[in-house]
């Protein structure tokens, strides 16, 4: 049996906007990847206990709040706490251009921002779990 | 009960292999979670680490849920989870749902219901897609309950993908199953049908906040019979509301005793230990027939003469056995034939 792509979509902090979550666990579900999708309002904390208990090879996280630069950047500090640094962290949803170097520099490796096409997503999640599956 | 938190180490395992084992016997989570995606992925070190692991397990309870989608079976769970840890056991769960037969992918959302258990430490949940396994399971299912009773937990809850009316394998890998229900599902013809309905060790009627569960209730008393000794209870209860969840657990713990003290624990693990080897033996079967370097016609080769109608398929699969196991396999047919 092949490796199969397993990635960790979740919704930090307080927001109830999850269609695009949503959204983009279909889209991956599609690309042949198990999806685990985690519900709304979580902590860094929660999710990134469930990556590790999930082993999944990425996290995609999906903020509309505007929280993002308090957000994102936690659980990439909590995973490298938790020796869990190689899963990779991706982030989208309603986020400035000027805040995206930032993220990038605090280790979220891609940031998708509204009227990213579907298959640039695919795409990346697909090179993010190759690369570690490999 | 076998001896516990011993070291892995054994002289023909890969370091890698039983370090991670070593870790997950002291309890580590992302041991725990590699090991079952090494299972699940069925990598080369499955095997070697499965065997590791299995001197360390028997000590959790298992518990299967099962029933058809949105009874509430993630919700019950997530519900029993915090009253077990509140009782001060340690618990596992492995949630299976289905995986696509168009994509090969999954959306696993039963951690959406479980979410209130958060970083606890007594508490390890696993969400895992069916992968092509049929029976409301996937192939790894119980192996990785395995690694999760290794891993010191007291209690190992199952959920099935939500079942039909024939998904009953839970019931043969389980110690309990639990049969989920809810009212406004169908008539007392429903719960006449065999399959599903026979399986459960103990029936919760869930949701009864939203609808009257007296018919339902009804209808299952009129079915459900005593099984080896064990009357299945039904319980009444309502997950969202948190209504009688203690009574579930009660249930649950009554029925584990009920098992060790009549001695049908150890006639389940018999009937599960014979259930794996056949199921492992056909699973290397097929590998063996498949695979190359059978000698004689190759699978292929018979799948095109079935094919062309020249050979039928029970003569293939009889030949390709005789090919794959020789002469054991002869000797065996003729020692069956003659006594």
């Amino acid at each position: 049996m092949a490796t199969k792509i397993r990635v960790l979509i979740a919704k930090p902090g307080l927001d109830g906007h999850d269609r695009g979550a949503k959204v983009i666990a279909r889209a991956l579900r599609d690309a042949g990847m198990e999806v685990i999708y985690t519900g709304l309002r979580q902590t860094p904390e929660d999710i990134v206990e469930a990556a590790i208990q999930e082993d999944v090879d990425a996290i995609g996280l999906s903020c509309l709040s505007g929280a993002h630069m308090a957000l994102f950047p936690e659980v990439v500090k909590l995973l490298r706490k938790r020796k869990a640094g190689d899963i990779v962290v991706a982030g989208g949803g309603i986020i400035p251009e000027d805040d995206v170097p930032k993220l990038k520099k605090a280790g979220i490796k891609a940031v998708f921002g509204p009227g990213t096409p579907l298959s640039d997503v695919v795409e990346f999640f697909q090179k993010a779990g190759k690369a570690k599956g490999a | 009960m076998p001896a516990r938190r011993k070291r892995a180490s054994s002289s023909r395992s890969s370091p890698g292999v039983s370090a991670l084992v070593d870790s997950l016997l002291r309890g580590n989570k992302r041991a725990a979670a590699k090991l079952i995606s090494l299972i699940e992925d069925d990598e080369p070190e499955a095997a070697e680490a499965m065997a590791l692991i299995y001197p360390h397990t028997g000590h959790a309870h298992v518990v299967g849920f099962t029933g058809a989608p949105g009874v509430g079976k993630s919700s019950l769970i997530n519900r029993l989870v915090r009253l077990f840890r509140a009782r001060g056991k340690k618990v596992g769960v492995v949630a299976v749902d289905p995986t696509s037969p168009y994509s090969g992918g999954a959306v696993l959302g039963d951690r959406i219901r479980m979410a209130d258990t958060g970083v606890d430490p007594g508490v390890f949940i696993r969400s895992m897609a069916t992968r092509g396994h049929a029976g409301g399971l996937a192939l790894a299912t119980f192996d990785a309950v395995r690694v999760l009773d290794a891993m010191g937990m007291d209690i190992v809850l199952v959920e099935t993908v939500g079942a039909g009316q024939s998904e009953v394998e839970i019931a043969s890998r389980a110690h309990t199953t639990v049969v989920v229900e809810m009212p406004l599902t169908g008539d007392a013809v429903q719960t006449m049908k065999a399959g599903i309905l026979e399986i459960g060790d103990v029936y919760v009627v869930n949701k009864v906040d939203l609808a009257d569960a007296d018919t339902l209730v009804a209808n299952l008393r009129f079915q459900i019979e005593a099984r080896d000794g064990w009357m299945p209870p039904i319980i009444r209860a309502s997950a969202l509301e948190d209504q009688r969840i203690d009574e579930l657990a009660d249930a649950l713990e009554t029925h584990r005793a009920f098992l060790a003290s009549s001695g049908n624990w150890n006639k389940r693990e018999l009937d599960r230990a014979r259930q794996e080897i056949l199921e492992n033996a056909r699973r290397l079967l097929a590998q063996q027939v498949r695979g190359p370097g059978t000698g004689g016609e190759s699978f292929e080769a018979l799948a095109q003469r079935v094919v062309a109608r020249k050979l039928d398929p029970q003569s293939a699969a009889a030949r390709l056995f005789q090919e794959a196991v020789g002469g054991t396999a002869q000797r065996q047919s003729r020692r069956a034939k003659s006594g």
